[in-house]
C-alpha cells in the first residue's frame, strides 16, 4: 500500500511538522514501507489469541495510595519555561 | 416518546465529565484542591518532564468501580488505559491519558421519571477513567494566552451514554440523577460553576420512525442544569431549519454561547478528531477481582432510587415529594431524623409523614434558600423541627402560627416550647373564650351579621378573620369554624 501526498500532509499535520515539497515523497516511501510491515502482521493468523495491552505477561498495574506528595515547586519548574507571567505559563494566543 | 417540530424526533446522548474527590491526582502525587495559585499544584509529571512515569492513584479506582456498581454496570476484570493524542498548550504531554477499547465499566444503566411520571431507562455504554487538561487563561493577555496546569491530572470518570433521549427534559433529567448519584457515592463534590461536573451532549434530529440516526453534533461548553435545555432546544431548532433549508447537518463539534443563548461551530475542532488512541506503554493493565469489588459494595450507601422508594413505601409520600427530599443524601437522612423524632418508636402516620415533607421541603428549604446554606448547615436541627410539628400535631399551636415560631427558633437557639411560652402563643382551645371572642366579634358588627343572616354567606370568612384577629390567630381554627357556625346562625 502506497499512501498519497495528502495522506503525508495530513499525517504531519496531526504531529504539528511542517515537510518542505521535497520532502513529501521521502516520507511517502518511508512511511508506506512501514505500512506494508503492519500489513505482514495484519496477515498472521490471531483468532483466539488475546490482544495484548503490555509486553509484561502476569504483571498488573500497582495502585499508589492517595496522598499529596509533592510540593509547590512552581519557580524552580519556570526557570525552563520562555515566558512566564504572574506564575501562568505564555503561550501564543489559543482561543476559540 | 415525545415528538417534536412537524414529526421531528430529536435523539440526544450525553457525555459527563465528573472530576473525582481525591487528594491528588491520578497518576500523580500532587494536590487537587480548586482555586489555588497558578501552578502551585502542577509538578514534573503533570508537566511531562522527560523520564517521568505515571502511578495509578487507589482511590481513583475504587471511585470509578463504586460508580459502576451503583449504575448496575460490568466492572472489567482488566481494563487499559490508552493514549488520546491531541496539541493543545494545556495538555503538556501532548496527549491525554484516558481509557479507549477497554474501559474499568460498561453496560449501566439509570432510571428517570418523566414529566407524566412515567419512567424510562437510559442505557450508559461506559465509564472511563482518565485525566483532566489545564486551564488556559485570556483575559488581561494582548496576544497570549496564560496556562494554569493545576488541574492537568485531576482524576475523572467519563460517563457515556446511550443515544436514549427524546428531549431536551429528558437529558436534563438524566443529568440530575448522575448529579445525584455522584454525591450519594461521595465520589466527586458536582459543583458545576467550578468545572468538576460538566456535560457534552450529542445532538441529531430525524423524522419520526425513521431507523437512522440523523447526523449528530456535539454541544460543548454547557456548566448548568439551564443551559443543557436551553443548548439542546436551540441546536435541535438549528438542525431542523438546516435541513428544511434544503441543507445537510455537518457533524461538528459547537460550543453553546451562554450570553447570546446559541450554538457555534468550533472549527479548530474538526480536523483534530483523528486521536490515535494506542495503549499506553507506561501503564500496565489494571486488573480487578471480585473480592474487592465485593468489599467496595459492602460500603455502597443507600442509592437516591432506594431511598426514594422507602420514602414512598415507608411513610407512604408521593413520588414526587420522596424524589425532592432525596436530591440530597443528607437531606434525605435529615427528614429522616424528623420523621423518626417526631413518630418516636412507632411508625409515623400518613400526616406526619406528610407533615415533615412539607415543612423540610417547604418552610426550611426556602429559609436555607433565603440565606445560601446547604441542608447541614441548617439552624434548626432534625430534633428541633420535629419537636415544632409534634405542637401541630397535638394542637398546641395551629399551622400558621407554626410559621412565625419556625422564624422565632430559626433566629434563636431555644426550643419551640420556649418560644410558644414566651410569646403566648398557645392555641386557644377553651370553647368559653373562643365563644367570648365570637360575641365580641358580633357586637361590635352589627351591619354584617345581619347581611350575614340575609344570606350573604361569603360573609363566614370576614368573621373568621375577625375572630382571629381578636385572638391573636391562636383560636384553634376547626373549633372556631363550629361555634362561630353556630352563634351566626342565631
Amino acid at each position: 500500500m502506497s499512501l498519497n501526498r495528502d495522506q503525508i500532509n495530513s499525517i504531519a499535520h496531526l504531529a504539528r511538522l511542517s515537510l518542505t515539497d521535497a520532502e513529501v515523497p521521502v516520507y511517502q516511501d518511508s512511511l508506506s514501507k512501514i505500512v506494508d510491515l503492519v500489513g505482514q502482521l495484519d496477515a498472521a493468523q490471531t483468532a483466539g489469541i488475546e490482544p495484548m495491552a503490555h509486553p509484561l505477561p502476569g504483571l498488573a498495574q500497582r495502585l499508589r495510595p492517595d496522598t499529596v506528595t509533592e510540593k509547590d515547586q512552581h519557580e524552580l519548574f519556570q526557570r525552563n519555561a520562555p515566558q512566564v507571567e504572574a506564575a501562568l505559563y505564555l503561550v501564543p494566543k489559543v482561543i476559540e | 416518546m415525545s415528538t417534536s417540530n412537524n414529526g421531528w424526533e430529536t435523539v440526544i446522548g450525553l457525555e459527563i465529565h465528573a472530576q473525582l474527590s481525591t487528594n491528588s491526582k491520578i497518576f500523580s502525587g500532587s494536590a487537587t484542591a480548586y482555586g489555588a495559585a497558578p501552578n502551585s499544584q502542577a509538578n514534573l509529571v503533570d508537566l511531562a518532564y522527560p523520564g517521568v512515569l505515571p502511578v495509578l492513584n487507589g482511590e481513583a479506582v475504587r471511585m470509578a468501580v463504586k460508580f459502576g456498581l451503583a449504575i448496575g454496570a460490568e466492572i472489567a476484570p482488566r481494563s487499559v488505559f490508552a493514549r488520546k493524542n491531541y496539541f493543545y498548550p494545556d495538555l503538556p504531554k501532548g496527549y491525554q491519558i484516558s481509557q479507549y477499547e477497554l474501559p474499568i465499566v460498561a453496560k449501566g444503566r439509570m432510571e428517570i421519571v418523566l414529566d407524566d411520571g412515567s419512567r424510562k431507562t437510559i442505557g450508559i455504554t461506559r465509564a472511563h477513567l482518565e485525566e483532566d487538561a489545564g486551564k488556559s487563561l485570556h483575559e488581561g493577555l494582548p496576544r497570549q494566552s496564560g496556562i494554569d496546569l493545576n488541574r492537568a491530572g485531576t482524576p475523572l470518570i467519563e460517563i457515556v451514554s446511550e443515544p436514549d433521549m427524546r428531549s431536551a427534559k429528558e437529558a436534563v433529567a438524566y443529568l440530575k440523577k448522575i448529579h445525584t448519584l455522584v454525591r450519594y457515592l461521595e465520589i466527586c463534590d458536582g459543583n458545576m460553576q467550578e468545572g468538576s461536573f460538566r456535560c457534552d451532549a450529542n445532538v441529531s434530529v430525524r423524522k419520526f420512525g425513521a431507523e437512522k440516526f440523523g447526523t449528530r453534533a456535539e454541544i460543548k461548553n454547557i456548566n448548568s442544569f439551564r443551559f443543557v435545555e436551553k443548548a439542546i432546544n436551540y441546536e435541535v431548532e438549528r438542525q431542523i431549519d438546516v435541513i428544511e433549508g434544503g441543507g445537510k447537518v455537518v457533524q461538528e463539534t459547537r460550543l453553546y454561547d451562554p450570553d447570546k443563548g446559541e450554538t457555534r461551530s468550533m472549527r479548530s475542532k474538526e480536523e483534530a478528531n483523528d486521536y490515535r488512541y494506542f495503549p499506553d506503554p507506561d501503564l500496565l493493565p489494571v486488573e480487578i477481582d471480585p473480592a474487592y469489588i465485593g468489599e467496595i459494595k459492602a460500603t455502597l450507601p443507600e442509592l437516591p432510587d432506594e431511598k426514594a422508594a422507602r420514602f414512598v413505601l415507608a411513610y407512604d409520600l408521593s413520588q414526587y415529594d420522596a424524589t425532592v427530599l432525596t436530591s440530597s443524601k443528607e437531606l434525605g437522612a435529615y427528614y429522616d431524623d424528623v420523621v423518626k423524632a417526631l413518630a418516636g418508636e412507632k411508625l409515623p402516620s400518613k400526616e406526619q409523614a406528610k407533615l415533615a415533607a412539607n415543612w423540610v421541603a417547604g418552610s426550611l428549604a426556602a429559609a436555607l434558600n433565603e440565606h445560601n446554606l446547604e441542608i447541614t448547615g441548617s439552624r434548626i436541627d432534625a430534633k428541633r423541627l420535629a419537636g415544632l410539628l409534634g405542637r401541630i400535631v397535638d394542637n398546641t399551636i395551629s399551622g400558621k402560627i407554626a410559621k412565625d415560631v419556625f422564624e422565632a427558633m430559626w433566629a434563636e437557639d431555644k426550643s419551640c416550647d420556649e418560644i410558644i411560652e414566651a410569646r403566648g402563643l398557645r392555641q386557644i382551645t377553651d370553647t368559653g373564650a373562643i365563644e367570648k371572642a365570637i360575641d365580641e366579634v358580633m357586637a361590635k358588627n352589627p351591619g354584617q351579621l345581619a347581611d350575614y343572616r340575609s344570606g350573604k354567606d361569603k360573609l363566614f370568612g370576614f368573621f373568621v378573620g375577625q375572630v382571629m384577629k381578636a385572638t391573636g390567630g391562636k383560636a384553634n381554627p376547626a373549633q372556631l369554624n363550629e361555634l362561630l357556625k353556630k352563634k351566626l346562625a342565631g
